[in-house]
């Protein structure tokens, strides 16, 4: 504990991370109510349904923002966990380079995969 | 206020025992939902790859692993979710007392398994009318 304190830092960085984490969570309480109505109003349904479902502006828009909101406050959430438990500087910090990354790719993947839809492909 | 002094001790264990499960299970069920997050990125990806993406996601998703993980995921997200308002209450200064907490924490037990229940009936009704 005392080390993972000494390694954070700035509080000013805690601080800013801290906040990030609560306003994530305020959208997600919302966004992930549309979600869980969406998905299993969805369960079982037809390519064609789930396709045309997404492409409606709305959706469109909701399912971006879910999938910003949701991989952004897994980040900051993976990393309050890595700090907690990982006390070896350069591990550490290939851990949190391999979670902001992989997180940065699947978020784009996603975004890409929505828009993809909304702009008509396939 | 006398007389429930000597029960105080015990009390106090037990709600350290409920906030303690509580806030353990709030850190797996965050990263639970990492794997979740991954499923529904999936489930968006394949729309985006067609048709045939589509039903083998689906294929998978029906699938026996499939279903334990949605389970688990639905299980988790509504736990998560209503801890996390919990959480949130805290945050700005709310629900710190001993009993008020106590009783938080097992309402947000109580409403993980109606809500999940709820979402899976729900779910089995509508995948029923589409098939
Ligand atoms: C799929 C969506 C979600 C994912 C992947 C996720 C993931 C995580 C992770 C990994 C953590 C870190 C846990 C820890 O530090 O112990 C966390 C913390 C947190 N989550 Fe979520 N979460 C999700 C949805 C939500 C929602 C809907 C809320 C609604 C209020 C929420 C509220 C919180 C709060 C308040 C914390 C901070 C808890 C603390 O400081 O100990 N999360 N989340």
């Amino acid at each position: 504990m005392k080390e993972s304190k000494k390694n954070l830092g700035s509080a000013k960085y805690g601080a800013h991370h801290w906040w990030h984490q609560r306003v994530t969570a305020v959208a997600l309480t919302f966004l992930c109510i549309w979600l869980i109505i969406s998905l299993t109003l969805l369960t079982g349904s037809s390519y064609d349904a789930a396709y045309n479902w997404l492409k409606h502006p709305l959706v469109t828009g909701l399912s971006i923002l879910v999938v910003v909101f949701t991989i952004y406050h897994l980040s900051l959430g993976l990393q309050v966990i890595v700090e907690d438990y990982i006390h070896t500087e350069i591990t550490k910090v290939i851990t949190l380079m391999l979670i902001n990354f992989s997180c940065l790719l699947l978020g784009l993947t996603c975004c890409l995969s929505i828009l993809f839809v909304f702009f008509g492909g396939n | 206020m006398e007389k429930t002094r000597p029960l105080s001790p015990h009390l106090s264990i037990y709600r350290w025992q409920i906030s303690m499960i509580l806030s353990i299970l709030h850190r797996i069920t965050g990263v639970g939902l990492g794997i979740g997050t991954l499923m529904i990125s999936y489930w968006f990806i394949s729309i985006a790859s067609g048709p045939k993406s589509y039903s083998t996601a689906q294929w998978f998703f029906d699938s026996i692993l499939g279903k334990i993980l949605i389970f688990g995921f639905t299980l988790s997200l509504v736990f998560h979710l209503l801890n996390g308002i919990r959480h949130l209450f805290w945050d700005i200064g709310l629900g710190f007392e001993i009993s008020t907490s106590k009783k938080s924490g097992w309402t947000v037990v109580m409403l993980t398994f109606i809500f999940t229940l709820i979402i899976w009936l729900s779910a089995y009704i509508i995948k029923n009318t589409y098939e």
